[in-house]
């Protein structure tokens, strides 16, 4: 077991965990952050996005202690009263159907526009191809980004 | 009148505050759109209000509190059966709230998320909910004011006399709840409908894009301890097991074994994951073990078994096969499939002496209860059941297994225990689609008509594979329908549109190879045959002709079927759950290579409650459709499945969907089921349309995995 500080949705938290575990797992059973979800384990779905700095990244096989000093943003901090554009749009559009995947969804959105504020419609779904919904909310995901984009 | 009693209530605060691994923070949804309105905590409502019925309550200052029974994993119940109690109320959408009832079988008659069923079944009740409450209202505001109930009005939440405003609900919901409640009330007149029919936004949206802990793997209790669990391949069982690696890992406290599974316990996640690759487990055969080329072998051999099952005989099929200008035969086959869900299995389970708490992701809350009874041998009553929100579901999630194993755990632990399955454990565990082929016959008639038609199933683990008195039964003058089953240590289980999922994609394929043997329309073959079943019909007819036939005409209007000499179209309809569906596919040529563009979907589910919500249960039941017809397989050996991850267990993404135009036709009907119906035709109108377009007849899927698909390199594009 090794201590380690991170910089969560603005402030400090200290775990004591193995070296090995994912970010995914500190969140969920050790700081209560139950946002970032698991499915897959190997970055293949993308429910557990956050943003490491501005970078969208899968949690589920980002060992803790490659982290450092780098700050890491949950769905729970992506905004203060759940507004942010890319939220509201996801609200606008009502894209959920089951709604677990929809966190790692809009954190790989929200990264994405922050570098690309007038994506195109290829653009977005290049990018949003790494996300999977079960449900087939696809079209409303690809919608909702182009909305948000707009929003800003 | 079933009334929530207040200890319930307190019940239901504490279990949904310690759920959320935190403070229960109320949240009104309504307030994003109305900043103006004073919001209440759901704690502060939940303590005033006054009880109408099991789904209905109200408090003094107007909030509206609606109780949604039903599991809720995606197909949004949790926002229409709230919009069919407030609408019959004539309430304030903006003052409801909306929470998910714990399992209550003296309160509620159907809390299953199966069979597309829920809307169908509750659509009466949740009406006379509301407007018996809305009775009782203008009942105590007529004796107030020393009127006729007769000459009172409701609307938006408020009581009018002769069209002034007199009183709002909150300020009659003492008195009226005082009342006795009439047997019968009366039900809005469908014209006169303000909420149900509007694109009312998901209840949970603002709590599911703020990632707040909904679902059965956000449950998280004090003293809780973590479990996996190490199953076994399918017809196998332990020889032995070495759990020293496991048990070395930091962070894991116990190895259990029990009934065939081991369980690796510890307080956090990780750990178990890890400890879970180090067990050393030893199987031997406990029956049939199977691999996918035995599979192959036995739909060989009971294709042309003597013991088939008829499920239906109609006229005189061997005569009519022996008289035929012309007889064609071909045969369909899938895989079996995993459902998963996004969120994989999980259950927690506290059980304490002869009393249990169980909370989590279940379609059926009552299996889970009886079937935790029956493990413990203790009275139902001392069971509870909290529902949180489904990760998705399709059919998995109607099985107990991975409740009742939390349950065993916790029994021989003493503990709270929470046990999740990796991606993989869901993959490989079990309760499948069942893999299933199919042999069609048609006997056709010198002009083309099909006077024979023969249909036998072969299924693993599938019960009837058939759907003997869908259409075309009944329009066929000597048809046979045989099933044989194949009993396998393969677990299945239904899987969204149990049965059709597939047999529709067969057989609407089929009938186009019909079509096209007859040198017929597709589109008027089908509306030929359903002439036949009207005007003459053969045997029973187990569907509504005039319904199937009204999609059928709108599909082939809505998507201009064969106007357009650029575009090839493949044509599928069918009948499920009460519902139909009729889908059209469109493929274009581009730089000589087929394109799939469009899909055109006409439903006729009866009333459509939200329309944002139907829009969406079509597409996606059509990206769900589309994507396991194309792309998903899985396949046995030795009694593994060899996919175990998303990274060759293939889903459907973004990228591989066409447009869907979705369209829903006005029969008058009362809901029939969304749930499933938009998903077993799609397969057949993609098959279909790259026959029109490419002359590849598709049989096997995945399609991705044939060779006379992959040659045609068929590419998917939006727009």
């Amino acid at each position: 077991m090794a201590n380690f500080k991170l910089r969560i949705n603005g402030k400090e938290h200290q775990v004591d965990v193995e070296e090995d575990t994912p970010l995914l797992w500190v969140l969920r059973d050790h700081l209560g952050l139950v946002g970032t979800k698991y499915s897959c384990g190997i970055a293949q779905c993308g429910a557990c996005m956050v943003h490491i700095n501005d970078e969208a990244v899968p949690s589920c096989t980002l060992p803790i202690s490659s982290i450092g000093s780098d700050k890491i943003t949950t769905i729970e901090g992506l905004s203060k009263d759940g507004d942010h554009p890319v939220q509201k749009a996801w609200t606008d559009v009502d894209v959920a159907q089951c709604g677990f995947c929809q966190p790692g969804q809009i954190m790989t959105a929200a990264a994405f526009l922050k570098k690309n504020p007038s994506p195109s419609m290829e653009e977005i779904e290049n990018v949003m191809n790494r996300n999977l919904c079960r449900c087939g909310t696809y079209h409303k995901v690809r919608e909702a980004v182009a909305t948000a984009a707009k929003l800003k | 009148m079933a009334n929530l009693t207040k200890t319930n209530r307190r019940d239901f605060l504490k279990i949904a505050g310690t759920t959320a691994g935190g403070l229960f923070i109320g949240f009104n949804w309504a307030s994003c759109d109305s900043p103006k309105v004073q919001v209440l905590t759901d704690e502060e409502v939940l303590s005033q209000v006054h009880d109408f019925n099991a789904y209905l309550s109200i408090s003094p200052t107007g909030d509206v509190v609606i109780y949604s029974p039903n599991p809720e994993l995606g197909q949004n119940i949790i926002t229409s059966f709230p919009m069919v109690v407030a609408e019959e109320l004539d309430a304030d959408w903006s003052k409801v709230r909306v929470f998910q009832a714990a399992l209550d079988n003296d309160k509620y008659e159907r809390q299953v998320t199966g069979g597309s069923g829920a809307m169908p079944h509750s659509w009466e009740r949740l009406r006379k909910a509301g407007a018996t409450a809305r009775h009782l209202l203008v009942a105590a505001a007529a004796a107030k004011l020393e009127v006729p109930a007769s000459e009172l009005t409701t609307e938006n939440g408020e009581i009018f006399h002769k069209g002034t405003k007199k009183f709002s609900y909150g300020e009659m919901v003492e008195d009226a709840s005082k009342l006795t409640a009439p047997d019968e009330v009366i039900l809005k007149d469908p014209k006169d409908f303000k909420i149900i029919g509007t694109p009312v936004k998901n209840v949970k949206g603002k709590e599911i894009y703020t990632g707040q802990p909904l679902f059965g793997l956000d449950v998280y209790r004090e003293g809780m301890v973590n479990a996996m669990i190490s199953r076994p391949p399918f017809g196998m069982k332990i020889k032995s097991v070495d759990d020293s690696a496991a048990l070395a890992v930091a962070g894991v406290s116990d190895v259990i074994v029990f009934k065939n599974n081991v369980a690796v316990i510890g307080e956090s996640t990780w750990p178990l994951m890890k400890a879970k690759s180090k067990l050393r487990i030893e199987y031997e055969p406990d029956g049939t073990v199977e691999s996918s080329f035995d599979h192959d072998r036995i739909f060989k051999e009971l294709l042309d078994s003597k013991d088939a099952k008829v499920m239906r005989k109609d006229g005189d099929v061997e005569t009519a096969f022996k008289n035929a200008a012309q007889v064609i035969t071909s045969e369909y086959q899938c895989p079996f499939l995993s459902h998963s869900p996004m969120e994989p299995m999980n259950f927690f389970a506290h059980v304490k002496g002869d009393r249990a708490e169980l909370i989590g992701p279940t379609q059926t809350p009552d299996r889970a209860r009886m079937e935790t009874a029956k493990l413990l041998d203790i009275p139902t009553e001392n069971i509870t059941v909290e529902l949180t929100r489904l990760g998705g579901g399709f059919g998995r999630r109607l099985a107990a297994d991975f409740v009742v194993e939390a349950v065993e755990l916790s029994k021989i632990l003493d503990k709270p225990v929470k046990v999740t399955w990796s991606r993989e454990d869901d993959i490989t565990g079990g309760a499948y689609r069942p893999a299933v082929r199919y042999r069609f016959q048609a006997a056709l008639d010198d002009q083309g008509n099909m006077i024979g038609y023969k249909l036998r199933g072969v299924g693993i683990n599938a019960g009837n594979s058939t759907r003997e008195n869908n259409f075309p039964s009944g329009s066929v003058e000597n048809l046979l329908i045989e099933n044989v089953e194949h009993k396998s240590t393969i677990t299945t289980n239904a899987w969204r549109a149990p049965i059709t999922n597939f047999l529709a994609y067969a057989e609407q394929s089929f009938l186009d190879e019909v079509a096209l043997a007859g040198k017929k329309d597709p589109v008027k073959l089908r509306l030929d045959l359903l002439d036949r079943a009207k005007n003459d019909p053969v045997g029973e007819i187990h569907y509504d002709i005039d319904r199937m036939r009204g999609v059928i005409q709108t599909a082939a209007d809505k998507s201009n079927w064969g106007k357009n000499k650029d575009v090839m179209q493949g044509f599928s309809v069918y009948f499920s759950h009460r519902s139909y569906v009729a889908q059209v596919a469109n493929i274009e040529m581009e730089n000589g290579q087929p394109v799939l563009k469009k899909i055109t979907a006409v439903t006729d589910c009866g009333t459509v409650v939200h329309p944002t919500g139907a829009n969406q249960q079509v597409r996606g039941g059509v990206v769900d459709g589309m994507g396991h017809a194309m792309f998903t397989n899985m396949t046995f050996e030795n009694g593994l499945p060899k996919q175990r991850n998303f990274d060759t267990y293939r889903l459907i993404r973004m990228k591989e969907v066409p447009e869907v135009d979705v369209h829903f036709v006005d029969s008058g009907f009362s809901p029939t089921g969304l749930g499933e119906p938009a998903l077993p035709p799609t397969g057949g109108a993609i098959a279909n349309a790259i026959f029109a377009a490419t002359g590849r007849r598709i049989r096997t899927q995945p399609f991705i995995e044939q060779k006379e698909f992959s040659d045609i390199k068929l590419q998917i594009k939006r727009t």
